[in-house]
């Protein structure tokens, strides 16, 4: 059971209403590893969260999470999973400490106090863990959200968007955690929207309107897009997005600063999109980025999330 | 401006005319509400439930049933022919009114002797007893007479040839509040603790704390118990207070064994507390338990016999009542407090409270399952 992945699940579906939000679904994560979950908004992210951690019943497919049955033994996974809810999850109307001691309770925790304690020490809150968990600032939100979910030492870590509206600094001091909780042997799965939060990930998901398009480590996965890019530099080279976007071959033009970054499938097409401009900018090769890759995808995918309508 | 007010105007009914369960409820209740209260409530109620106690055998007494049933106001369910018969159904609530015939009735009424005719009302609950027992003396007296002038007769009768005895059992001077309090402990009950209870889950789903408890280990079933305790303790505090009220304030006897009214207000509390978090548990959000609860509320304190008399009723709407807990708690806390009932006599009645908690309880547990959607 060790040495097996801790989240093996194939095939996993979802059907709400006649609408498959989550369809055919493969996903292995060895233990340990933090795995990147990415998608546009409505792609099933959270659903297949819920899934893994039996908050729902999948509609199709099987899988084991550490070895456990997910769908018989939903009850026993439960107490190794901690799951952070995309909307903060905590009670706002009890203070910090008396939602870390219902989560404690409710995992049945030994050496409550203590626990409760210590978790309230690393957090540094311990000098307002009277105050009432509504009234905290976002950062501080997730902060505690964390800390509960982590409470009972689970085995696996569910995150569905956890940094979402949070300033850099406490984005940057999340991410080390996770990081310093993956070495310690917690496996992670940690939805996210954030280009930078997926290249800190082991390996990424990529799932559009419900189906998995690729899976691998960021660089593997701009290898597989057959994505090419260019990057034109220049007084003025921003300007040209607009103008460069609609000709054949060229499948994206963003301005960073004062460079335009293009890119398309085809190298050739790519380069002769760009010709007229070769003058009056340096252009030369550059690697897609993630965001290019996904946004490519994206656009690729068969949007099923708007029911047609007869 | 004003287009901004209409295109908030038509942004809400957009929303609203997407939100089908309280749509149905904004348009239904008042329509079925006012179906309901339009043809149940009944000021002068007729076809109130009598039984005659005839301890003299003779052809008056056919006299006598007939005209009480000419009057409409009753319906004479039964003739009984032991003494104490008539009195024993009332108690247990089969009748609301007995008519008992002396042994020597006939004889003393064809002499002349003016017999006495005792009429037995159950008056717990006075405004239903009052207009029927005036028709009482009037329809008896003038059937005799009737009765008096055939072969029988001798001469022109006195004008009133029986002595009407009128006899109020349970109530006798007709206080209302004696019939009012219990009804309002059970209002109270049913309304704190239904409708707290109603938006028990619908407001951790609307929240999104739902979520993260049903991803621990918690069963449905313990968060269930978790959340009606608090509740449960609530309802007894209002027991003991409305129970000190009616005692202290309002000197409404208890004839009854208190102990049996606790556990008969115990159990009211559970079915309660049951039928919220089941309302809790289809609800789709919070507003909308608001108006089932309210929805149940409204008949409960029309329905039950507590705002008007129960046999005033028509048949449907008493069959209606019979599925409301609060109308069997009603009797339960008339019959214990004002009749004296003991545990066989309230048995019955606490027997249909257990049977809706009981089947409450498997409905709500079976709704609120540990997924989500
Ligand atoms: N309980 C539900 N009932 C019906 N549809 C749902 C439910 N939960 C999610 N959906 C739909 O499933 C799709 C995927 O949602 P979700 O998993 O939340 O996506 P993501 O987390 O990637 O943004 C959405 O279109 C959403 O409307
Ligand atoms: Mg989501």
């Amino acid at each position: 059971m060790s040495d097996g992945p801790a989240i093996d699940v194939r095939g996993l579906t979802k059907i709400f209403s006649g609408r498959t939000v989550v369809d055919n679904v493969d996903l292995k994560i060895p233990e340990g590893q933090i795995c990147g979950f990415l998608g546009p908004n409505g792609s099933g992210k959270t659903t297949t969260l819920r899934l893994i951690c039996g908050l729902l019943i999948p509609d199709g497919g099987e899988g084991e999470v550490l070895g456990l049955d997910l769908l018989r033994d939903r009850h026993r996974i439960k107490e190794q999973i901690g799951y952070m809810t995309q909307k903060f999850g905590l009670f706002g109307d009890l203070t910090i400490r008396e939602n870390l001691e219902f989560i404690a309770r409710v995992y049945g925790l030994d050496r409550r106090g203590e626990r409760v304690d210590a978790a309230l020490e690393r957090l540094g809150l311990e000098t307002r863990s009277d105050q009432l968990a509504g009234k905290l600032s976002g950062g501080w939100k997730q902060r505690l959200a964390l800390a509960a979910c982590v409470l009972h030492e689970p085995r696996i870590l569910l995150l569905d968007e956890p940094t979402a509206g949070v300033d850099p600094q406490a984005r940057r001091e999340f991410w080390d955690q996770i990081h310093q909780l993956a070495r310690e042997g917690m496996t992670v799965l940690v939805s996210t929207h954030y280009m930078d939060e997926a290249e800190r990930c082991h390996e990424i998901a990529y799932i559009a309107y419900g189906v998995m398009l690729v899976r691998g480590t960021a660089d593997e996965v701009v290898a597989q897009s057959g994505l090419h890019a260019l990057s034109g530099e220049g007084k003025g080279a921003d300007r040209l997005a607009a103008e460069i976007e609609g000709l054949p071959g060229v499948e994206m033009a963003v301005p960073f600063g004062t460079t335009l970054h293009v890119c398309g499938t085809d190298p050739d097409k790519l380069r002769a999109a760009v010709e007229p401009w070769k003058e009056r900018f340096r252009w030369r090769e550059a690697e897609p980025t993630l965001e290019d890759v996904f946004i490519h995808m994206m656009r690729n995918a068969h949007d099923n999330s708007v029911i047609e309508r007869p | 401006m004003y287009e901004r007010i209409k295109a908030m105007i038509f942004k809400e009914m957009h929303q609203v005319s997407r939100d089908r369960g309280t749509l149905a409820m904004m348009f239904l209740m008042p329509v079925i509400q006012l179906l309901i209260f339009g043809y149940a409530i009944n000021n002068d109620p007729r076809h109130l439930p009598l039984a005659v106690e005839a301890n003299d055998n003779s052809a008056f007494t056919r006299t006598i049933v007939s005209a009480l049933r000419n009057t409409t106001y009753f319906e004479v369910e039964e003739i009984v022919r032991s003494p104490g018969q008539g009195e024993r159904l009332i108690e247990e609530g089969k009748v609301q009114f007995v008519v008992t015939i002396p042994p020597d009735f006939s004889r003393d009424l064809v002499r002349g002797q003016r017999p006495q005719l005792l009429v037995t009302a159950d008056a717990t609950d006075p405004s239903a007893t009052g207009n029927a027992i005036s028709a009482i003396g009037e329809a008896v007296n003038s059937g005799l007479r009737h009765d008096l002038i055939g072969p029988l007769g001798q001469g022109p009768p006195q004008s009133a040839p029986v002595d009407i005895v009128i006899h109020r059992n349970y109530n006798p001077e007709g206080i209302t509040a004696y019939n009012i309090v219990p009804g309002v402990l059970a209002i109270i009950l049913s309304m704190s603790m239904v409708l707290v209870t109603s938006l028990a889950v619908t407001r951790e789903v609307e929240q999104g704390t739902m979520e993260n408890l049903l991803a621990t280990p918690l069963r449905p079933f313990e968060v269930m118990v978790g959340k009606i305790v608090p509740y449960f303790i609530i309802g007894i505090v209002q027991m003991f207070v409305a129970l000190a009220a009616a005692a202290l304030l309002f000197h409404v006897p208890f004839t009854g064994p208190i102990l049996l009214m606790v556990l008969s207000t115990l159990i009211f509390i559970a079915v309660s507390l049951a039928l919220g978090f089941t309302i809790s548990t289809m609800a789709d959000n919070q507003l909308q338990a608001m108006y089932v609860s309210v929805f149940y509320m409204i008949p409960s304190i029309l329905l039950s016999g507590f705002a008007f008399p129960f046999r005033g009723m028509p048949l449907w709407a008493q069959w209606l009542a019979e599925i409301l807990p609060m109308t069997h708690f009603l009797r339960l806390v008339r019959g214990i407090m004002l009749k004296g009932w003991n545990l066989s006599l309230a048995l019955p009645e606490m027997g249909v409270l257990l049977l809706m908690l009981l089947v409450l309880t498997v409905v709500a547990v079976r709704r609120y399952q540990d997924t989500i959607a």
